[in-house]
């Protein structure tokens, strides 16, 4: 089982779901997460242990001078602006560059060829002994965030239980931590923001054609809106956390309910449960 | 020699566009001749990027000098490596009256 926790909205709780929800399946499973909010990864912080770190490196191009004739095509080619032939010199924008390899493609002189440029990490670590966190972290300034991202699936690639800790939004990291799953969990709050990022969420799942229910966070108990709107996303409700100062000093010191309250470790493993019937694994 | 000033529309009395790779049009003198080419600006609504891109084509017309409002980081080291000087041109007025300050010399060089 491969479930993404994602939201549209961010602030919404993913990360709390995403490492309750951990927390509470390694009492009978062994269980493999994945950070793939590159850019802010959190999921860590819940888990504090020591983690090796592999670099994520992206193809860059480099010029050989001697075969370039400055004829331009690459230029051409290169919609990030990352390579530009400027009189004499072919001039390059590391940082912009996207990696595709296109303007080796097109050089007619065989001049370019793939260099390469670290714009991130992957860190793993094994914080209990039936858990196993990997995040991903892109560098300061860098572009390539879906990049990351995939790196940190593949080192996840083949475990039975993989949960993977959506970045907010609904742009191209989100998509690439939706490729290749088999659920979502979409995770909302019960505000007019909250409401409208969750259709947006929804509507993006819904292109990959994923079984999704919900969870409300950080419920007054006046959901009505939200509730209307899931019924017509056809999305179940599986799960509403209150609104509660208990279950925020939890959070605030970096505890999880699923680990400090029995009944709430229970209602994770049921809303596992309830996601895999949605989605038709039993 | 030829240079290039930016603006919003074609033609020497279009309105001086202050945005180097964003113009709408890039308008191309030969100062000896005040011969004028007005070129749409394909890059204009582009994504990211664009300045390299937008560097590289008014290279390739063979300008000498550039005379615009702003630009990006990325346009101007592109432009440094090409050795192509741009100068600032503030205010909304014309291209006509930008190419005069550019051939009275007095317009500050853009850094």
């Amino acid at each position: 089982m491969r479930l993404v926790v994602a939201s549209g909205k961010g602030g919404t709780g993913k990360t709390t779901v995403a490492a309750n929800l951990a927390h509470a399946l390694t009492r009978s499973r062994e269980v493999v997460t994945v950070d793939c909010d590159v850019e802010a990864p959190n999921l860590h912080l819940f888990f504090p242990s020591p983690s090796r770190e592999v670099p994520v490196r992206t193809p860059v191009p480099a010029v050989d001078r001697d075969r370039c004739t400055l004829c331009g095509a690459c230029g051409h080619f290169c919609r990030f602006g990352a390579i530009s032939v400027l009189r004499s010199e072919v001039f390059l924008f590391p940082e912009l560059c996207h990696g595709c390899g296109g303007c080796g493609y097109v050089c007619p002189e065989g001049a370019i060829r793939d260099d390469h440029r670290t714009i991130g990490s992957v860190r793993c670590s094994r914080p209990a002994p039936s858990l196993t966190l990997i995040g991903g972290a892109l560098n300061e300034g860098e572009v390539q965030a879906p990049a990351v991202v995939r790196h940190a699936k593949r080192l996840a690639a083949g475990a039975p239980l993989i949960i993977y800790d959506a970045p907010p939004g609904i742009g191209c990291t989100v998509i690439e931590t939706l490729k290749g799953v088999d659920a979502c969990l979409l995770v909302t709050e019960s505000t007019p923001f909250g409401v409208h990022d969750l259709a947006l969420a929804a509507a993006v799942v819904r292109q990959f054609g994923l079984p999704t229910g919900v969870v409300i966070n950080r419920s007054d108990g006046e959901d009505g809106e939200t509730r209307r709107a899931c019924r017509e996303l056809e999305l179940p409700v599986l799960m509403t956390i209150p609104f509660d100062r208990e279950i925020a000093a939890v959070q605030n010191r970096g505890g999880l309910i699923s680990r400090e309250y029995e009944g709430w470790n229970r209602r994770f493993s049921t809303l596992f449960e309830d996601v895999c019937r949605v989605g038709g694994e039993t | 020699m030829m240079i290039c000033i930016t603006a919003q529309a074609p033609g020497l009395d279009a309105p001086v566009e202050p945005r180097f790779a964003r113009a709408p049009f890039f308008i191309f003198i030969e100062t000896g001749t005040g011969e004028a080419h007005s070129v749409a600006n394909a890059l204009c609504g582009g994504p990211g990027g664009i300045g390299p891109r937008a560097v590289q084509f008014v290279v390739e017309y063979g300008v000498e000098a550039l005379v615009t409002g702003r630009m990006g980081e990325h346009a101007v080291r592109a432009l440094r490596a090409a050795g192509i000087p741009a100068y600032a041109f503030a205010g909304e007025s014309t291209v006509a009256d930008a190419l005069e300050a550019y051939r009275s010399g007095t317009l500050p060089e853009l850094s």
